[in-house]
């Protein structure tokens, strides 16, 4: 009988099907245990402060915010420049310019700004959980914590997980700005209207819970960035590609939720009137 | 040899392995206070896996590990961390963190266990590392010091708070013959000067009848213990073909 045989090709279809939702359940039952473990250790940490590495904590908010920065300003403020160049277009048909500015604002803060720095930090931070927790494995690290009573939860991931809540929304702000700013140049270069006009426009239709908005979904994508790299790293495989694989894996499953948490969240702010 | 000190370590009927492999079955020993007690195999046969299930690491499929009489087996989370606080483990590669300096890795436990002063804690890491001989590395990265050094690095951490009982993985595995015999002479002193337990991994011939007070070897074919006893003596009298001719490195086949 050939292997191309048709039963062959439908044997092999089901073992993939079966093995795919194999791994998902596995990753939603370490995804599962890994949540309980940070909530029962944030809890711990709430009434021990000192019991956290407040370096540690130091050092990944510079990793992934100070260190971040250049980059989240430069990719928001070509973000509002693109953004504004598109709205010019059609806004010019109706002339209508001014209201460049509403779409730049309210995109950006609400939208890009977040989503975008959520990328960026997902490049760079996500992956970068993943590969240093994966490399710890092989190099047993986690077992020596463990077997010094250590929980690794409590010294790796929460960690990370308070740099990235304290970063995120920072970054964001700075991202927010950046694309308002990119807009700006469009509106008085290309579109040829008073700077005045321009930014008392958006002064007047963006409100500060318009911002807010946008800094709880940066919380959201900090958090999940955090939990996946560091998901990812646990489950790496104990060599150098079982890491690559970890790391990449880190990067996709991080933005595949940020775009469902985002879409989720979206439809919750429309539901909500906001 | 009967041997009437206290276990420190008893197995019971333990099967163990890995998703669904069974690596090792029903296998029984005790390890006794102020022992130095060896677990040998060839490559492949189970022995670090073994030493993995030992300290908690992984669950066995059946039976039973009490160390200082209480179950690791059976405890839970808490229980087993608590009880991990007890014995130090010393891993193939050192297993020191890399973000932090020497004398950072050994302070480690002592900031999380202790109540010493932040003195007393630089001071007790300072002496730990000189009993293993690296004074004056106390502020070296762990990348910027060899292997043998990162052993003795993670040994100095392991007993940090003066643990009655230590694990060593594969302590020779990568070191040439003569920081190997150093740190056989190190696990002596050890045993010597402060009394402490230990229960080496390994395959190193040289090591294992420098400092094993007693032996059990492991055999990949049966999936259980097929020797017990003071290594010199199995070298000559043990009933097992394969085993003597493994002691005395010749002729090695499987029976």
């Amino acid at each position: 009988m050939s292997i191309f045989s048709e039963e062959n090709v439908f044997n092999d279809f089901i073992e993939k099907i079966g093995k795919a939702a194999q791994k998902i359940c596995k990753d939603m039952r370490d995804l599962t245990l890994l949540v309980g473990d940070i909530t029962r250790t944030s809890w711990y940490v709430i009434k021990h402060p000192s019991k956290l590495r407040w370096r540690d904590v130091g050092y990944y908010m510079d990793l992934c915010g100070s260190q971040a920065l250049p980059i989240v300003i430069m990719i928001c403020f070509l973000m509002g420049l693109i953004l504004a160049f598109q709205a010019a277009v059609q806004a010019r048909k109706f002339g209508g310019e001014i209201f460049v500015a509403d779409a730049v604002g309210f995109s950006i803060l609400k939208e890009l700004g977040p989503l975008m720095v959520a990328m960026i930090a997902t490049g760079r931070a996500g992956s970068a959980f993943a590969a240093e927790i994966g490399t710890m494995k092989v190099n047993e690290e986690i077992s020596a914590l463990e077997t010094m009573g250590f929980s690794p939860t409590r010294f790796l991931v929460i960690p990370k997980l308070v740099a990235m809540l304290i970063a995120m929304p920072v970054l964001t702000v700075f991202g927010d700005v950046s694309g308002l700013f990119g807009g700006f140049i469009v509106g008085i270069t290309m579109l040829g209207l008073p700077g005045m006009a321009y930014y008392t426009r958006t002064i007047a239709v963006l409100h500060p819970s318009t911002m807010a908005l946008g800094l709880i979904k940066s919380i959201v994508f900090g958090i999940l960035i955090a939990i996946v790299g560091c998901l990812r790293g646990f489950q790496s495989e104990s060599d150098a590609q079982g890491v690559g694989r970890s790391t990449t894996s880190s990067v996709v499953t991080s933005i595949f939720m940020i775009v469902i948490a985002d879409s989720v969240l979206t439809m919750l702010y429309t539901f909500l009137g906001y | 040899m009967k041997n009437n000190k206290k276990p420190i370590v008893e197995v019971r009927n333990l099967t163990i392995g890995y998703d669904r492999t069974t690596v090792m079955e029903e296998l029984n020993f005790c390890v006794h206070t102020g022992e130095i007690f060896v677990i040998l195999g060839g490559s492949g046969c189970g022995k670090s896996t073994l030493l993995k299930h030992l300290i908690g690491l992984y669950e066995p499929f059946r039976g039973d590990i009490k160390i200082f009489g209480e179950s690791i087996v059976r405890s839970d989370e808490d229980e087993k961390r608590e009880l991990m606080r007890q014995f130090g483990v010393t891993y193939q590669g050192g297993a020191l963190f890399g973000s932090l300096t020497l004398e950072e890795n050994v302070s480690l436990p002592l900031e999380e266990y202790t109540t010493l002063s932040k003195d007393e804690i630089k001071q007790r890491a300072y002496d730990k590392l000189a009993l293993v001989d690296l004074q004056g590395y106390e502020q070296y990265m762990p990348s910027e010091i060899s292997g043998g050094m990162k052993k003795r690095a993670g040994l100095a951490r392991a007993m940090a708070l003066d643990p009655k009982l230590l694990f060593f993985d594969e302590p020779s595995a990568g070191l040439d013959p003569i920081t190997s015999a150093e740190l056989d002479r190190l696990i002596l002193r050890l045993r010597k000067d402060l009394g402490t337990t230990i229960v080496i991994v390994t395959h190193e011939l040289d090591s294992i009848f420098t400092v094993a007070d007693r032996v059990i070897m492991l055999d990949k074919r049966t999936k259980s213990i097929i020797a017990e006893g003071e290594p010199h003596y199995l070298k000559k009298n043990s009933e097992n073909e394969w085993v003597r001719d493994f002691l005395n490195r010749s002729n090695l086949k499987q029976v």
